[in-house]
């Protein structure tokens, strides 16, 4: 096949079938649904939700949550796009750690030393490790399904942001559930679990996100 | 012509490809061509592979353009978008070829059409990967490339319907990325 044959061939399939950012929006949209179904489906809310999502633990575990899924919800729609750097959507991923590493700092500050380890170790932490990833399967699925569409500079990144906002997705939907609230569970299991997700995101999108 | 007129030509035809209009898509492609040919020339010449490779590495690079048009932001200059998915695919495919890249690769809009470039005809590596499509996929790419039918002839000589045969060929040019990825050329 000559050149110019190829680009016959290339001419008769022009209009352009998938847009980016409407599969990412598309797939934000149903990962969170499908993980709240699970929730929903299995576990459920957190019986004392409106009374404990006043109290400030509960209220910033839910705000860290969200802040973190929606930052890297927002990086998705930079990393598969050439010629656009993500630098400033990745750096806005500074504005939850900070908040974390602060609530953590003020949880110290304010609770006896001697109940650090009973916080930190929490009512559910092998759960959370389990919940956390399983309710994200659902959203990575759907995010890694819509950067196919992408064409990401290094495949395993963009895998990995998948993995970040899927798991930051998953865990604000356990947030819903979860009895331990203090920001040393938060910044343990939490962490540990998003970043489970995220380093399966990374593993699959090398994978698949080559193009 | 600067290269801001050539840019802001080039995004216009983009611009009005994703919107369907194939004349203007083949107006793009005849236009970047030569520079993709430019660059991919110069570089396997610095990097001591065959320079028949070159049109080979143009085709796959081509296709790449073809598939991720849909990340072009219509609203954003063409220029980084284009240089920045060449230079990928470049890497991509002179990395398969052997070839180690160590040094960057040029701007596409910064590289003028080079003279000696020109299209040496048929390449033998669509070829064989065209084999390894299924029918109808293989019989649709053949009837309109080599046999420069158009989307309806080769319906009505296949009795599919029109949107068949363009979902067929969608998917036929997905497959030959796939097996550009998959094969050490």
């Amino acid at each position: 096949m000559k050149t110019d044959e190829l680009i016959s061939l290339l001419t008769e399939d022009a209009p352009v079938r998938v847009r980016l950012d409407r599969a990412l929006g598309l797939a934000l949209g149903a990962g969170v649904i499908a993980a709240l179904g699970v929730l929903l489906a299995t576990v459920g809310l957190r019986p004392d939700l409106a009374q404990a999502a006043e109290t400030i633990r509960v209220m910033f575990k839910i705000g860290f949550t969200l802040a973190l899924a929606l930052c890297a919800g927002l990086l998705l729609f930079r990393v598969g796009r050439p010629g656009v750097a993500p630098g400033g959507r990745v750096r806005l991923l500074a504005i939850p750690l900070a908040l974390l590493v602060a609530a953590v700092l003020l949880e110290l500050a304010v609770l006896p030393p001697a109940r650090w380890v009973e916080c930190l170790e929490g009512l559910h932490a092998s759960f959370c490790l389990f919940f956390i990833p399983t309710v994200s399967l659902a959203p990575l699925a759907a995010i890694l399904w819509a950067l196919r569409a992408s064409a990401p500079a290094d495949p395993g990144l963009a895998g990995a942001a998948a993995g970040l906002a899927a798991g930051a997705i998953g865990a604000t939907v356990y947030a819903l559930h979860c009895p331990d609230d203090s920001p040393l569970f938060l910044a343990t299991w939490y962490a540990l679990a998003i970043l489970i997700v995220t380093a399966a995101g990374y593993v699959l999108g090398r994978r698949l996100l080559r193009w | 012509m600067t290269q801001a007129d050539r840019e802001a030509q080039w995004a216009e035809w983009m611009r009005r490809a994703m919107a369907g209009d194939s004349l203007a898509y083949r107006r793009f492609l005849a236009a970047v061509t030569p520079h993709l040919r430019a660059v991919a020339l110069r570089r396997c010449r610095s990097f001591g592979a065959s320079e028949s490779d070159v049109e080979d590495v143009v085709q796959e690079v081509l296709i790449a353009v073809h598939l991720k048009r849909g990340t072009w932001d219509p609203a954003r200059p063409i220029g980084p978008w284009l240089s920045t998915i060449v230079r990928n695919k470049l890497i991509d495919s002179l990395r398969r070829r052997g070839r180690e890249m160590t040094t960057p690769i040029d701007d596409v809009m910064e590289t003028l059409e080079a003279e000696e470039a020109t299209d040496p005809g048929d390449r033998l590596d669509i070829e064989a990967l065209l084999e390894r499509l299924k029918e109808p996929q293989r019989d649709i790419v053949r009837s309109i490339s080599l046999g420069g039918a158009g989307v309806r002839e080769t319906a009505e000589r296949l009795h599919m319907s029109e949107g068949a045969v363009r979902v067929a060929l969608h998917r036929a040019l997905k497959t030959l990325a796939r097996l550009y990825r998959s094969e050490t050329l």
